[in-house]
């Protein structure tokens, strides 16, 4: 099949400006009997970043963490549908499918900045060494061009031999979005990456956000309507495990189709 | 909100009386505890006084020089002799052995445990090693002699039948779920988050728990295996029963030894009087002992120290 380009999505019947990197096709997920999403159908589009909005436990995160097969880490965990990846169109939630191949080319940077108590660059190093890679000079060309593109190469250039857990908040979660470009994935999935931040770290991070746009693609929950509005090109608001409307950014915030939207994004609820 | 204050006032008058009843409650439970607290300490302190004390009236005797170099301990002899090498390298000998079996061993099955077991099977293994650790010592002692021996003699030809290799082993598995299960509690306080952190870079298992979960709960592992060091060089029974009793100034697995332990026991419940030089040598190998005990301790407390928090 081939990769849909500047298609009328399908399922949800939007337009979009890039092609389909990802998508949900009536996905649901289970925390053993706890039903926790409901036949989702929604698109990720390429190298433009998607933010995912709603009162907190809609289920976020449990959508977000099932594109790089987190929850395969706990038992009892069930994934029924589809979310299919491009350009090879695999459905990367299928048991058949490899979960470490999926999060080598999917990866994830959490709620809480956790950075592994070893040094900066061991940090940043971490997934290539995972990936079997050797060359030392490889590595350090690749570490520092992913702290460059993280915004924190001028900060820890003469210090990545310091622990990465003594950085202040703000650089420990660059440092682990450093870590995760390291191994170039093709999409950066981002937990309410500035939750645990100040508004100067968070400003940073929004901005590194728009920065990537290019590189990669994102897909961020955030429960700031102001960060969804200010950095993501598409959102999508779930509510109860259900995804309620999903659109261009600014028709969402300006437009919104449903009701709920409409009251959630005017504070009337969540 | 402003009927606040006048709530105390409105308490019944036992109230008073509650309070006093339950101060003095408190401070008997304060006083017990601390007398329980103090006898840890004066207990310590009395073993380590009539340590020195009796040791003080050995030394009267034996030059420390004499004691420290000299390469014969033979205080049943004639002529006797105090030197106290040969107890330091039989105990130095078995403990090493015991040491290269129980580190790897145990940290194996923590690893396992903690990072591979599913909960079922955790939770089924963990009480048998907490079961090993109770097992009195001289049925491993016997276990040495009578199993561990005659099967390393059809390994190794010549094998005598008091050797230090065999106890050695012994101890080394005796003191494995012990290493096992402090390792394993170390690394199950690694957070979440670290091992997400991991996976979530494409690691397999195996590279979470050598790359990430050890490093970060290397201090709680390495003070395991220092108690476990500690624990292998008190260790008495199986050396007593299994290496033969006789001090030889030797570091070879295969060869009889005997421990400061092993001599310990083997005077307290033997025929040298009360009062006599040998009877006195048992509390001057006893300070040797605390000395090496001690020292293994303040270092696995410098170590506990030096990488905590690393996470
Ligand atoms: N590990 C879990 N086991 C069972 N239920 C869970 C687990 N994690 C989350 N949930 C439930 O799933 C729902 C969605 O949670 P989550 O995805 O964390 O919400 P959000 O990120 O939107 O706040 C909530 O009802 C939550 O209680
Ligand atoms: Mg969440």
């Amino acid at each position: 099949m081939d990769q849909p380009q500047r298609i009328v999505h399908e399922a949800t019947g939007v337009t979009l400006d890039a092609p389909v990197k990802a998508q949900a096709k009536g996905f649901h997920f289970y925390y053993g009997a706890h039903h926790a999403l409901k036949d989702l159908n929604m698109p990720v589009a390429e190298k433009r970043v998607t933010a995912l909005i709603g009162p907190s436990g809609c289920g976020k995160s449990t959508f977000l963490r099932s594109f790089n097969r987190m929850h395969d880490l706990y038992p009892g965990n069930r994934y029924v549908g589809e979310i299919r990846l491009y350009p090879d169109d695999i459905n990367l939630v299928s048991p058949e499918v490899d979960p470490i191949e999926i999060r080598m080319r999917v990866a994830m940077v959490f709620q809480k900045p956790n950075p592994f108590p070893k040094s900066i660059f061991d940090n940043v190093a971490y997934g290539l060494t995972v990936r079997g890679m050797k060359n030392r000079t490889e590595i350090a060309d690749r570490v520092e061009a992913a702290l460059k593109a993280a915004a924190l190469w001028d900060e820890v250039k003469d210090r990545l031999d310091a622990l990465g857990t003594s950085l202040s908040g703000g650089q420990q979660q660059r440092l682990c979005i450093a870590r995760a470009l390291a191994a170039e994935p093709e999409i950066l999935l981002l937990d309410e990456p500035t939750s645990a931040l100040d508004p100067i770290a968070t400003a940073s991070i929004e901005e590194l956000v728009t920065e990537l746009r290019d590189r990669v693609t994102i897909l961020i929950v955030t429960h700031n309507m102001q960060q969804a509005a200010r950095i993501s090109d598409y959102t999508a608001f779930m509510y109860l495990g259900e995804l309620v409307e999903f659109g261009p950014t600014d028709e969402i915030f300006v437009r919104p189709k449903k009701k709920q939207t409409e009251d959630y994004l005017t504070g009337r609820f969540g | 909100m402003t009927a606040e204050p006048s709530h105390c006032a409105s308490l019944p008058e036992g109230h008073v009386t509650h309070t006093r009843a339950r101060n003095v409650k408190e401070r008997l439970i304060e006083t017990a505890l601390f007398l329980a607290a103090f006898s840890a300490v004066a207990t310590t302190v009395a073993i380590v006084a009539i340590l020195l004390y009796e040791g003080w009236s050995f030394f009267q005797h034996v030059s420390l020089v004499e004691f420290l170099t000299h390469t014969q301990w033979t205080p049943l002899f004639e002529k006797a002799e105090y030197g106290v090498l040969p107890l330091i390298a039989g105990t130095f000998t078995i403990s090493a052995i015991a040491v290269l079996v129980a580190i790897p061993l145990g940290l194996m099955v923590a690893i396992y445990l903690s990072e591979f077991a599913s909960h079922r099977v955790r939770e089924t293994v963990k009480p048998f090693l907490e079961l090993l650790e109770g097992v009195p010592t001289i049925v491993y002692g016997y276990f040495a002699l009578l199993f561990v021996t005659p099967l390393l003699q059809k390994i190794i030809p010549g094998l005598p039948g008091f050797n230090m290799l065999s106890p050695g082993i012994v101890i080394g598995i005796m003191i494995t779920p012990y290493v096992a299960s402090v390792s394993e509690d170390a690394m199950r306080a690694v957070p979440m988050a670290m091992r997400e952190a991991s996976y979530a870079m494409g690691a397999t298992r195996f590279q979470t728990a050598m790359k990430v979960v050890l490093p970060a709960a290397i201090s709680g592992v390495v003070a395991a295996f220092i108690l476990g060091i500690s624990r292998a060089v008190g260790e008495t029974m199986v050396v007593a029963i299994a290496a033969g009793q006789q001090p030889n100034f030797t570091f070879d697995p295969r060869e009889h030894a005997a421990t400061i332990t092993a001599y310990i026991v083997q005077v307290a419940m033997g025929d040298l009087p009360h009062g006599s030089i040998g009877y006195q040598s048992i509390f001057a190998v006893g300070l040797v002992l605390v000395v090496i005990t001690l020292f293994f301790n303040v270092i696995g407390q410098y170590v506990r120290r030096r990488w905590r928090e690393a996470y």
